[in-house]
């Protein structure tokens, strides 16, 4: 079973293509989108995507824009920001917004893995709680 | 430019302060001194005019009187009681003991012969008949005459008066003592030079003057120019000198006494006055010149310093635009950079990736190819700390507290100017104190301030040389030095270097604000910063900062 579903979110794309296979070479299902409009729409349509990776610096739509409709559409979603030193308030400000975590590019491999699997793991054990929940519920009513 | 500036500027109000200080001092000062002098001249003139007019008055009472006595003597007596010569005597006496001031009596008959006569002088049986005031008298009856020689040869004058006495007509004369009468007309003469005489109106002296002219003789004063009763003149007599004249018609207007004063003389109160005036005027003067002078240069200096205080200020703020707005394009430039040194660690990683694949691993470069993708991911993390360290330096000018690592600050600060040390053969060395405490501070002016040392130090040694950077903790602040081999700054300039556009380097080479500003931010932080270098020793600057605990979160 794959470690986590990722969507990648970055403008640049022979960053996106290239993190993409590293991430698949791990074992990581990753799908890749150029900008927020398409991650919102690949959102939509795969209900399996966990966490976001989220560039901060777009053109169109840029990466604080995505993460507030994210967070209103997809609460379950977990979202990392990679952002570069000049941008490093914009990733902060993500932060108060609801993103799980920041990152500073270029990102070293093996912290972004670490941190991709620690939101992946909160959005699963959320998601438990969810789904706890609403078992409890559903007995509560059988009752 | 700007001292001849200030200078002009100087030299205009010095020159407006003094003329509208003068103008009023100077005017009041004359239009008083003209005013007083038209005073003390018309005084002058009263007083003369008064003295004349009073002793006229004297003179001619004194002749009224000797008339009187005379005519008394000849209603009292005749002809024939006179003729004796003890009578005539007699009555000489009683005149003079009533009266006074006569020096002889004659009677004279009709025929002009002198029929008795006591005094000093032998004029018994002369005849008067052809003398001029011996017609004068037949004609008025009571005759005080001019001056005249007569017989006696000695100048004098007479009161003469004619008695009818039963078909016989008969002259009593007598002769008025000159010294006496003179006396008279001295009392009026005051001061050294001044003078009271009489002339006729013919123009001839009366009296005897009290320096020149002689009795007689032709006066210089022109009895015309004196009008009815007392009148004053002024004017030039042969020394050029001013002499002030006041003359009183008297004897029915045949002598006019004449009261001369050298008017300079009078006038020597005015004088002193006016170079007292003088004095007051002047010192004056010299009081406002100097006032004017003093609080004018203290004023231009003060305008001076706030000129230059604001320009220091212009030039500090045009600095910080300057690095205000390199930080705005050194943050674009590093994003721009930041983004393919993305994609090149990215790429580098996947070839790493590929690399553990079995197929590579066979292959005979495969070391090579390792070691050249770890040399890769070696530049890019350089390169990547480089554009790191601009944008820390870059980001927020305006002051700002965060958590501040010193030992970081001045690592950032060393990579920046590390090659540029490099190429010129400069190394630096540090010895840093491990475990510095956080304190709360600005890390972008941190890193200004630090970056102006290093930059200061390179540029000071040139090519070939040592820089050595410490940082410490002492008596609870922390301590960086900066110590730098180059050849040391002169001590006339040691006090001089903190101050802004202050420079050593060639024109164009440097603002001369680095250190100023250096100063300025590490001052607001509470610190402070200080010099020590000896020419040919090196320099050492040594900043010192209070340690802040940052606020806990």
């Amino acid at each position: 079973m794959a470690i986590a579903n990722i969507l990648l979110v970055d403008d640049e794309t022979p960053f996106r293509e290239t993190m993409t296979r590293r991430l698949t070479k791990r074992e990581f299902i990753t799908s890749s989108a150029s900008g927020g409009h398409e991650a919102i729409r690949l959102l939509e349509e795969n209900d399996y995507i966990e966490v976001v990776v989220l560039d901060v610096k777009m053109p169109e739509m840029d990466g604080l824009e995505t993460l507030k409709i994210i967070r209103q559409k997809f609460p379950l979603v977990e979202v990392i920001m990679p952002s570069g030193h000049a941008t490093i308030e914009s990733a902060i400000e993500g932060m108060k917004l609801g993103a799980f975590d920041y990152l500073i590019k270029p990102c070293d491999m093996e912290e972004l893995i670490s941190k991709v699997s620690e939101a992946a793991k909160k959005r699963k054990r959320h998601k438990e709680k969810i789904i706890e929940a609403q078992l409890k519920e559903i007995t509560m009513r059988r009752i | 430019m700007k001292r001849r500036l200030y200078a002009n500027l100087q030299k205009k109000l010095i020159f407006i302060t003094l003329l509208v200080s003068f103008i009023p001092l100077i005017s009041l000062s004359v239009v008083i001194y003209y005013q007083f002098a038209q005073v003390f001249k018309n005084k002058i003139e009263e007083q003369i005019e008064y003295r004349a007019r009073v002793q006229s008055n004297a003179i001619e009472l004194f002749l009224k009187e000797r008339t009187a006595i005379l005519l008394a003597m000849a209603d009292t007596y005749t002809f024939d009681y006179l003729a004796e010569k003890n009578n005539l005597e007699r009555t000489f006496q009683i005149m003079n003991r009533r009266v006074g001031g006569f020096i002889d009596l004659g009677l004279i008959d009709s025929a002009g012969r002198h029929v008795a006569y006591v005094g000093p002088y032998n004029l018994i049986s002369l005849n008067y008949y052809l003398q001029p005031w011996f017609r004068e008298v037949e004609s008025k009856g009571v005759y005080v005459s001019d001056i005249f020689m007569g017989y006696r040869q000695i100048p004098h004058f007479v009161i003469a008066l004619q008695r009818q006495e039963n078909n016989r007509r008969w002259i009593l004369r007598a002769t008025i003592d000159s010294a006496v009468f003179e006396n008279l007309v001295r009392a009026a003469q005051v001061g050294k030079s001044g003078d009271a005489f009489i002339i006729n109106k013919e123009g001839f002296y009366q009296t005897r003057l009290r320096f020149k002219g002689e009795i007689l003789s032709k006066a210089l004063l022109d009895p015309t120019h004196f009008g009815e009763g007392t009148t004053v003149l002024e004017k030039e007599n042969t020394d050029g000198k001013k002499i002030l004249y006041a003359g009183s018609w008297l004897k029915k207007n045949s002598w006019l006494l004449v009261i001369s004063q050298d008017a300079s003389e009078e006038m020597t109160k005015l004088f002193k006055t006016k170079r007292i005036e003088i004095i007051i005027v002047v010192s004056g003067c010299l009081m406002i010149i100097l006032t004017t002078i003093l609080t004018t240069h203290l004023t231009i200096r003060r305008l001076e310093t706030a000129d230059r205080k604001m320009n220091e200020l212009n030039a500090q703020l045009v600095h910080s635009d300057k690095l205000a707005a390199l930080g705005k394009m050194a943050a674009g430039v590093a994003h721009e950079i930041n983004n393919p040194l993305a994609v090149i660690a990215e790429k580098t990683g996947w070839m790493e990736d590929l690399l553990t694949e079995e197929d590579f691993q066979k292959s005979q470069h495969y070391e090579e190819y390792k070691k050249s993708l770890g040399k890769i991911e070696e530049h890019v993390e350089r390169a990547r700390k480089v554009i790191h360290g601009m944008l820390g330096f870059a980001r927020r000018m305006e002051p700002h507290l965060e958590d501040v690592d010193i030992n970081r600050v001045l690592n950032e600060t060393i990579t920046f100017l590390d090659s540029y040390a490099r190429t010129n053969n400069i190394v630096i060395e540090k010895d840093l104190m491990p475990d510095l405490p956080i304190i709360a501070s600005d890390h972008a002016k941190l890193q200004q301030v630090f970056l102006n040392l290093l930059t200061n130090a390179v540029d000071a040694i040139g090519k070939d040389g040592k820089i050595f950077l410490t940082s410490r903790i002492i008596d609870s602040e922390i301590v960086v030095s900066v110590w730098d081999n180059g050849p040391g700054i002169p001590k006339e300039y040691q006090s001089r270097v903190f101050e802004p556009f202050f420079t050593t380097k060639r024109s164009g080479k440097g603002t001369g604000l680095g250190l100023s500003v250096t100063h300025t931010i590490v001052r607001n932080m509470g610190g402070t910063i200080a010099l020590d270098s000896k020419e040919g020793n090196g320099t050492t600057f040594t900043v010192s900062l209070p340690i802040v605990v940052p606020e806990k979160k």
